[in-house]
């Protein structure tokens, strides 16, 4: 007996995020620490919990077992629910064979009859690469207003990334009247942000028609919007002027980290009235000890810090020694930075040794042409030896 | 390892609040808030869970509205189950129960719940003591010594000027002297208000007592019947804190900016538990200075900080300076004031540019919801 719903959530949650390398070589990049205390899904998964959305399908697909581990019953999202509640939807076997989720929509086709169990009037489909708060709910309004078939949430951007993203042209009224997939002549500055509501029978016909076309990419973007828009459906573009952060590189994960820090960044994650959550660690509080020098900076549950942490994000159980400096840098959990060690400008992974005297990354400053410089990388479980020198740019996975 | 089912928790939420008076206005001593994150009654709470227990009951007798929101259905103890897990057991109003005056009185009021275990052991447990104690050691020798009751106790420094305690006088092993809040100063055995017994054998004597009108565990069965029961002593010999008076609890606090205390009390094969509230990392300012303290997260320090325990979602404002204090969830310390040896209670706000100072052995208490 499932009890209908008005909209259920799908969050796509099967890729790889190749261009965040070491970080999400053993687990999937939704699964990958931010902000401190967090992982990126907690960002869509507490935005669905906010906004009143109870029902919440993640598809996952590469490297799920940190993921899955994660989501668990959905408890700290408050969606362990007895109708709806997050579920974990990774690829099956059926009688006619198996196979993979092979693109966006084919994701959402694999899992029809999860979504018709709660006979939804709307389906949101969300991804989980992004740092954002958002009331779906409000974006809901709007679709139901317009009466839309698609509606897509986007966002303005700077000229010069355009021409990265899916761009929209509106008219008077926010209706979509062109979409282009990265664009080399952007008309519009209006950036999709994967973020869509769809009437649910409208986007059941053309997951169908989709796979029966069988076109190859079997995507949002690639297929469905433009046959829809072909087709002469209702598109509506729903403007969000929040902070948005795409957290699919290194550097970009590594500058939503420190955008954390910047009183100008719009990002609150002390709001009581809509707070992130996130699978707590059980850890006394953190303590800051007398030979610390602390400044600008978040530090976790169970972290020891004696050394120095200045423009840093600091996460739980992390142990900073007396001697060691850590600047503009994100440590995660478990993470050991022994006394003597420096490290600057870098992502340091989970459950990493950082052994007294080894150096990781280096400041913008020493370097001339900007070009060579960049962020260092250390992997989860990696032991960093002594005499270590760990370059800018430079992404290690094994142990040096 | 004992079986998980066959020990019944039961913990009791409010006995020797007079003690810390101020602090338990509004909450039972069990909901007393400690070490940055914690309430009191996660401590013997997560020792029974990490010993295997998974039926426990909190014996609780007034002011148990915030035991109730801390506790909630038990899940962050795992005590959420089907069978066994946490039962709140608030008085039970009919003749022969309700409020009591002993703990035997209290155990008699919820002799349904005590006797419906299926439990062999029972674990008794005030909320008085801060220490990771494994009680399956304990039961482990209960049953080999063949005890009635297994008193838990530590060695410390008992001063009768200062002290509130249960003092054992032990003979091999065995409890021959029992005396409470004695005259004394020195090293004694000092009891953790944790005791073990069969519950064939407890059912007895509270029945026993409570036919006779008597209600307390200490003077009518330890000390009246040590020579007919068999009472032996369990030694908790690492780290523990008692609270018996206001300075105890500001000195207790302040003895986990140790971090040997931390390494002892926080083991990670036998973690304490505790309510999660959400908040995002604590977060240092560009100004902040933090010196030798416990800052737990959601708080947002722009000051100065040291040798200090900070609850959750305490603020620190630009140029205030904050020393020797514990400052309760969501306290507020307003620009430019100066605080030193003072203990706030939850949503204390102390405006811009005060000065407010304690002493080392008087701190300065400001009840809840206080604004200065």
């Amino acid at each position: 007996m499932y009890i209908k719903k008005e909209c259920v959530a799908m969050l796509l949650a099967g890729g790889q995020g190749s261009r965040l390398y070491a970080l999400t070589r053993d687990m999937a990049k939704p699964a990958v620490p931010y902000g401190g205390k967090y992982r990126i899904i907690d960002f869509p998964l507490s935005n669905c919990t906010n906004s009143g959305i109870d029902t919440v399908g993640v598809l996952t697909q590469y490297q799920p077992l940190v993921l899955h581990d994660y989501i668990g019953n959905g408890q700290p999202w408050d969606l362990d629910r007895l109708h709806g509640g997050v579920h974990v939807l990774p690829p099956y076997q059926t009688a006619l064979g198996a196979s993979w989720y092979e693109g966006t929509a084919n994701a959402i086709y694999q899992n029809m009859s999860f979504v018709e169990r709660y006979d939804p009037e709307y389906v949101i489909v969300l991804g989980g690469d992004h740092i954002y708060k958002m009331d779906y709910s409000l974006m809901l309004d709007f679709h139901k207003k317009k009466e839309a078939d698609l509606t897509i949430a986007v966002i303005d951007v700077p000229l010069e990334e355009a021409s990265r993203m899916g761009i929209m042209t509106c008219d008077d009224t926010g209706r979509v009247v062109d979409f282009t997939e990265k664009p080399a002549q952007p008309k519009s500055t209006l950036a999709s942000m994967g973020i869509y509501i769809f009437t649910w029978k409208k986007l059941k016909k053309y997951l169908i028609e989709n796979e029966e076309a069988n076109t190859g990419s079997k995507d949002f973007g690639k297929d469905i919007i433009p046959a829809m828009l072909n087709n002469d459906e209702r598109l509506f573009a729903y403007a969000f002027d929040g902070y948005w952060k795409d957290v699919g590189t290194l550097d970009s994960l590594w500058e939503a980290n420190m955008d954390l820090l910047s009183p100008t960044v719009t990002l609150d994650l002390y709001d009581p009235e809509w707070k992130i959550y996130s699978r707590n660690p059980i850890a006394p509080p953190q303590y800051i000890g007398e030979s610390a020098r602390v400044e600008n900076s978040m530090i976790s549950e169970g972290s020891n810090i004696n050394g120095n942490a200045d423009f840093s994000i600091i996460f739980d159980s992390v142990t900073i020694e007396e001697g060691a400096v850590v600047n503009y840098s994100i440590i995660m959990p478990g993470t050991v930075i022994k006394s003597g060690a420096v490290v600057e400008y870098a992502i340091v992974g989970e459950d990493c040794v950082v052994e007294s005297g080894a150096h990781i990354g280096a400041s913008p400053e020493q370097y001339e042409n900007r070009d060579e410089w960049g962020i260092a990388v250390v992997g989860h479980n990696v032991k960093i030896s002594g005499g270590a020198k760990i370059n800018p740019k430079e992404i290690i996975s094994e142990d040096k | 390892m004992i079986s998980s089912n066959s020990v019944l928790g039961l913990i009791f939420a409010n006995m020797h609040e007079n003690n810390v008076s101020d602090l338990t206005k509004e909450r039972t001593l069990g909901s007393v808030l400690f070490g940055g994150r914690y309430r009191l009654i996660d401590f013997p709470l997560s020792n029974m869970v990490n010993s295997g227990i998974s039926e426990v009951g909190v014996i609780t007798k007034s002011n148990y509205q915030s035991l109730l929101d801390h506790l909630g259905s038990g899940r962050e103890w795992d005590l959420a189950r089907k069978n066994g897990g946490l039962h709140l057991l608030p008085p039970f109003s009919h003749v022969g129960s309700g409020i009591y005056r002993g703990r035997l009185e209290a155990i008699y009021g919820v002799m349904d719940f005590v006797e419906h275990s299926n439990a062999d052991y029972v674990v008794m447990s005030d909320c008085d003591v801060i220490a990771n104690i494994d009680y399956s050691k304990a039961i482990k020798q209960h049953i080999e010594t063949g005890a009635d009751i297994t008193a838990i106790y530590a060695k410390g420094i008992y001063d009768s000027a200062q002290h509130k305690a249960t003092i054992f006088g032990i003979d091999d092993g065995r409890i021959t002297d029992v005396t409470i809040n004695p005259l004394i100063c020195g090293e004694c055995c000092i009891s953790l208000n944790s005791f073990i017994l069969s519950k064939k054998f407890l059912e007895k004597i509270v029945r026993e007592a409570v036919s006779r009108s008597l209600y307390s565990f200490e003077r009518d069965i330890l000390q009246a019947k040590k020579e007919e029961y068999k009472i032996f002593a369990y030694e908790h010999n690492e780290y523990y804190e008692r609270i018996d008076s206001m300075q105890s609890y500001y000195n207790a606090n302040r003895a986990l900016l140790n971090s040997e205390n931390r390494q002892s009390l926080f083991k990670k094969s036998r973690p304490i538990y505790t309510k999660i509230r959400d908040n995002g990392p604590a977060k240092f300012g560009l100004e902040s200075s933090i010196k030798n303290s416990l800052i737990a997260d959601g708080c947002v320090i722009d000051g100065t900080v040291e040798n200090s325990v900070l609850f959750r979602g305490v603020k620190v404002a630009k140029g205030a300076v904050v020393k020797n204090c514990i400052l309760m969830q969501d306290t507020v310390i307003g620009k430019e004031s100066r605080i030193s040896n003072v203990i706030t209670d939850k949503l204390v706000s102390i405006d811009a540019q005060r000065t407010l100072t304690g002493s080392e052995s008087y701190p300065l208490y400001i009840g809840k919801k206080a604004n200065i």
